[in-house]
Order: C-alpha cells, then sequence, then structure tokens
C-alpha cells in the first residue's frame, strides 16, 4: 500500500460523497457519485485487491451512472434538498 | 497519549469507513428527495466494501495471485515462499457483494419511476402528503381515531 496515495485518494472519496448529497442538481449528484465509484476503484487496486478494482470501475461508475441516468429521464432533476 | 495518535494515524482507513458510513446514513434519513437517498444508501454499501478490502489488506503484501507459476518463471520458483499475499476471501466477498448492490441500486430506481408515475414528484413529503388524500384510512389523525374508538369499546 502507497500510503500517501490512500491518503489522497480518501480525502477526495469524502470530499466526493460530501458533494454528492448535498449538490441540488440531480444529473451533478449522480456524476459525482460516478466519481467517488471510480477513486474508490483506485483505492482498491491500489490495495491490491484488483479483481474488486476493475468490478467496481466496470460496475460501480459504468452500469450504476446509466441506471441512475434512465432513471432521471424519466423523472425531474431537480431536488429540494 | 502517543498509543492513542498511533491507533488514529495506523487505522487511517478504518476512520475514513465510518466517515463514509455516516455521510451516506445522513442521506438515507434527512435527505426528502427518493434519488438522494439511494445514492446515500450507494455510499453507505461502499463504505462497507472498504472495511473489507481493508482488513484483507496486508503490510508488504502483494495482490494474491501466484508469483513464479509456469514453466518459462521456473527460476523464480525457490522465492515464491517468500511472498507476502493480501488475503484473498474478503475479496470474493466483495465481489459478490457489489453485483448485489447493483442490483438492489436497479431495483430502487425501478420502484422511484414507479412512484413518480403515480404521485408525479419524488419529493417524500409530497408523495406521504397525497398518499393520505388518497386513503385517509393511513393518516395519523384516522389511525389515532382509530385508536381512540378502540379504547372506548
Amino acid at each position: 500500500m502507497i500510503w500517501i496515495l490512500d491518503i489522497t485518494m480518501l480525502f477526495f472519496l469524502v470530499i466526493c460523497a460530501i458533494a454528492a448529497i448535498s449538490i441540488k442538481d440531480l444529473l451533478s449528484a449522480i456524476i459525482i457519485l460516478s466519481a467517488y465509484s471510480l477513486i474508490m476503484a483506485i483505492v482498491w487496486v491500489e490495495m491490491h485487491s484488483v479483481d474488486v478494482g476493475f468490478t467496481e470501475a466496470a460496475v460501480g461508475a459504468g452500469i450504476t451512472t446509466v441506471l441512475f441516468i434512465a432513471t432521471l429521464a424519466r423523472t425531474e432533476g431537480r431536488s429540494e434538498d | 497519549m502517543s498509543g492513542v495518535i498511533d491507533i488514529v494515524y495506523a487505522e487511517y482507513n478504518y476512520w475514513i469507513y465510518v466517515t463514509l458510513m455516516m455521510i451516506g446514513f445522513y442521506a438515507m434519513i434527512a435527505k426528502k428527495n427518493l434519488i438522494k437517498k439511494v445514492i446515500g444508501a450507494n455510499i453507505f454499501q461502499t463504505a462497507i466494501f472498504l472495511f473489507y478490502v481493508s482488513l484483507a489488506d496486508i503490510t508488504d503484501g502483494t495482490a494474491p495471485i501466484i508469483v513464479g507459476h509456469g514453466a518459462e518463471h521456473a527460476e523464480h520458483v525457490e522465492h515464491a515462499a517468500d511472498v507476502i499475499y493480501t488475503n484473498p476471501v474478503p475479496h470474493c466477498l466483495i465481489l459478490t457483494a457489489i453485483v448485489v448492490a447493483v442490483s438492489t441500486t436497479a431495483v430502487a430506481l425501478a420502484l422511484i419511476i414507479r412512484i413518480y408515475n403515480e404521485y408525479g414528484s419524488l419529493d417524500e413529503d409530497v408523495i406521504l402528503a397525497a398518499r393520505r388524500e388518497l386513503q385517509p384510512e393511513f393518516s395519523e389523525h384516522a389511525r389515532q381515531k382509530g385508536v381512540a374508538e378502540v379504547s372506548e369499546q
């Protein structure tokens, strides 16, 4: 484990999590959640769990984002909180 | 005192996982928008995955792939016993859990689309108000009235 990369990525992870739940525009929140998943994939590859890393990059950052955006296209894109 | 600092410093992955978990938990409880709740659930799930993968990690460990396997690398085989691998069992658990997480997200989003078609809003308060209007027997006032009638009998 490269600890300086680990700490930097975990710091970005917390920032992304706070931003994803506090932004009112839902499309922005979903894209930030996608970035969160991608940073999480980097953290896992860096912690030597490579199989989980690329599954998260494909499934967490890819399919989940597509599902969220498909939902957003059928509903409304604005949140009150 | 230095012991406490050592624990905070050495286990920082665990502190981040608890922080992320509480951020997701807060979003699930306090946010009124249903999509925001699903985003919170996603953050909660990945925080738990981070905990498991952090458990598996070993200092100076390498990825759990056999070193020196195969004839072309036969000269490395005598060093294979010295290699430290990270624990692969939590990785397998989390690989399964990621797929389950995507499935639950998909079901939640399908329910959200259905709710939006029915009530025309994603806001929790609007949906609950519409439900009380449509089915007054579920409202808090009617429920308390029913309790009062039962206690009178």
